[in-house]
């Protein structure tokens, strides 16, 4: 390969990594702030699609990205929040719930989403990351989501949330021990459907980011399983919300490689580049897990780390 | 007049589900009343759609036959104490193995062959289902995410497969695989459009529903499940029990996907991977993991499914609309469970009780 196609691949997978990861960030962070309270969510999924479509509508109908990136959090939330609220009832099986809230939110954003195929809304704006370099392939691969860096500084939010203030605090304690909640007086349910729902509204900052950024458009095949990736983006970050970042980063350079490759001329083993994320995290579970206790770092009451 | 307590029993099993059909056909009729639609004429083209006449049962029936065998892929391993949500990638993979099969070795064109490559089909679903089971067994790993892990795994493996190495270089648009001599495809039952796949599907959770509840296998797989500590004390060999079950689980999906190939595809396409792995999932928890219970919920959403088109050509609602439908169905009747447990009788004599007293 020549030096030009050496930079092209990398800004190749570095910009993807950039492109792709965005909404990986939103929604891993979003997912272990649920899972931080002991409950999982893999109706995240729905809420990415549904959000993603709010996001859009919005954006269109107010002719304000931002404004759509808002309304799409919120629509991420009241679909988080009706998850947290069915699996507070007895016997509700929060696996089940998630599924079918997957189903829900995608249908829903489907139906409603019909007339938004077409039109096209105003765009977050990109921060050129490539100023420096002459490259007209590495400037347009480095154009950054400015949804970025808010992922950033909310994964640090969360990061010293949980290991300095009241609230994350409890959060941590709902999701350790529900029995240690509930003698000091607290409402686990109440405590896991506030986390819930505030992760759904994390999670709708990625689903914004997909159709307002990249790739910026409305359509029925807007996300390809992002959503039920959080839950082993979480795995692989081991409940951290900073290693959510490099996680999140990570995966989505992984599925970079397969078009940075296709782009100059390499086109084998595109959908097996595609799987390194989950054969990454089956191989870590396969390294920390050891039988008869649950994964490092998870919470204590997380069903789907126990066995 | 006064039930007996089994009875009643009974009767709040059915009456729940069905009060949260109604309520979820209620709530998406008012959800059309927004897009200026008639609910009435929504619920008649619903049920002429999917259960009117015998075009539309044909086509309810054909959908409902993967999602009952997707359906036992949760229900099996779940008696025995495990949440596999995999099935997609157990009903690929099998989908995959049938066509592989098929072009690699010379089978008779017969309904032996057609026999060979559904084995086939059934033995890769059961592996990499077992595969989910052995990790927890011996790993430690959850299998419902390990189950899911797998599931991508095996649609990228799919994915690579059916574009590169197996592709028939003639498929252009859609890359698939070569497609099925046709003696080796599996027809429809005395020349209808539902095809013996839907035999397959109920006689595997008559079958597995009687094994669960009538062999020695079968009780002791549901002891693990229930109570895995009286198991321990009375000697069940558990980890062979539940890997026992995860592999018939696997095999039912892998015999979905290698039906959806002989019977309806022809070849390995991507249309494969149409959810029913998920769908199944949803399906087993409604019908509380009980096989037999299986056949009559996977019945009721494949004809939901079945309706869609007939909406979406009468009526002009989107084709999503049957998505919507299944979605708020799925969210009652799972709610509904936790409704179960609730003691009407005392909740009625406390409301009374606080409307009655003085304020």
């Amino acid at each position: 390969m020549t030096a030009d196609q050496w930079i092209a691949l990398v800004a190749g997978i570095v910009g993807g990594a950039l492109r792709v990861g965005a909404p990986f960030l939103f929604v891993s962070l979003g997912e272990c702030l649920t899972e931080k309270s002991g409950r999982i969510n893999l109706g995240l999924e729905g809420v990415l699609v549904l959000s993603a479509m709010a996001a859009f509508g919005g954006a269109y109908l107010t002719d304000s990205a931002w404004l759509g990136v808002l309304i799409g959090a919120m629509a991420g939330a009241v679909l988080a929040l009706l998850h947290g609220l069915l699996c507070s009832l007895d016997r509700v099986n929060d696996v089940a719930t998630g599924i079918a809230l997957m189903l829900l939110g995608t249908g829903l954003a489907f139906y409603l989403g019909k007339p938004l195929i077409q039109p096209q809304a105003p765009q977050i704006p990109a921060i050129p990351l490539g100023f420096w370099s002459d490259n007209t392939v590495v400037r347009s691969a480095l154009q950054l989501n400015a949804l970025v860096p808010i992922g950033i500084a909310l994964a640090v939010l969360l990061w010293w949330g949980f290991a300095r203030t009241r609230a994350g605090l409890l959060v941590r304690m709902a999701g350790d021990s529900a029995q240690a909640t509930r003698a000091l007086g607290y409402s686990v349910s109440g405590l896991r459907i506030a986390a819930t729902t505030a992760g759904g509204f994390i999670a709708g900052l990625g689903g914004a980011s997909l159709t307002l950024f990249y790739p910026g458009s409305w359509n029925e095949g807007i996300s390809s399983g992002q959503g039920l990736i959080a839950v082993a983006l979480v795995i692989f970050a081991r409940w951290s919300p900073l290693r959510c970042v490099g996680a999140a980063f990570l995966f989505g350079g992984a599925g970079a490689i397969g078009p940075a490759l296709q782009s100059i001329g390499i086109g084998w083993g595109y959908h097996l580049f595609n799987t390194v994320p989950y054969v990454l995290t089956l191989v870590i579970l396969v390294l920390t897990c050891k039988p008869g206790s649950a994964a490092i770092g998870s919470p204590g009451e997380l069903s789907s780390t126990r066995n | 007049m006064p039930m007996s307590l089994p009875m009643r029993s009974t009767l709040k099993e059915f009456a729940l589900p069905v009060f949260a059909i109604a309520a979820a056909l209620l709530l998406f009729g008012v959800l059309v009343a927004f897009a200026g639609v008639d609910p009435v004429e929504v619920w008649a083209t619903l049920f002429k759609g999917a259960f009117g006449d015998w075009f539309s049962w044909q086509n309810t029936l054909q959908r409902a036959a993967p999602l009952m065998l997707t359906a036992l892929c949760v229900a099996l391993p779940a008696r025995a104490g495990l949440i596999v949500i995999g099935g997609e990638g157990a009903l690929v993979l099998g989908g995959l193995a049938c066509a592989a099969l098929a072009h690699a070795v010379p089978l008779p064109g017969n309904a032996v062959g057609t026999a060979i490559v559904c084995i086939a089909g059934a033995l890769a679903g059961a592996l990499w289902i077992v595969l989910a089971g052995w990790l927890r067994q011996y790993r430690g790993i959850n299998e419902t995410i390990s189950s899911l892990l797998l599931a991508y795994i095996a649609i990228g493996i799919f994915k690579h497969l059916v574009e590169g190495p197996l592709r028939d270089p003639a498929s252009l648009n859609k890359p698939s695989t070569y497609a099925l001599n046709d003696g080796l495809l599996i027809g429809g039952i005395g020349g209808s459009d539902v095809h013996w796949g839907l035999v397959l599907g109920v006689v595997a959770c008559l079958g597995l529903g009687w094994w669960l509840r009538a062999t020695a296998s079968g009780f002791s797989v549901r002891v693990v499940g229930g109570n895995p500590r009286t198991a321990q004390l009375v000697g069940l060999p558990a980890t062979r029990l539940i890997l026992g079950s995860c592999a018939l689980g696997g095999a039912c999906a892998g015999l979905a996907g290698a039906v959806e190939v002989a019977a309806v595809h022809t070849n390995a396409n991507a249309s494969l991977i149409a959810g029913y792995g998920y769908a199944g999932i949803l399906v087993s928890f409604i019908a509380r993991h009980n096989p037999v219970a299986i056949v009559p919920v996977a019945i009721l959403f494949g004809g939901f499914g079945a309706a869609g088109s007939l909406l979406q050509r009468r009526l002009g609602l989107p084709d999503a609309s049957v998505l919507v439908l299944q979605g708020i169905a799925f969210v009652l009747i799972l709610a509904s469970e936790g409704l179960r447990m609730v003691d009407w009788k005392a909740l009625r004599a406390r409301l009374f009780r606080a409307s009655g007293s003085p304020a």
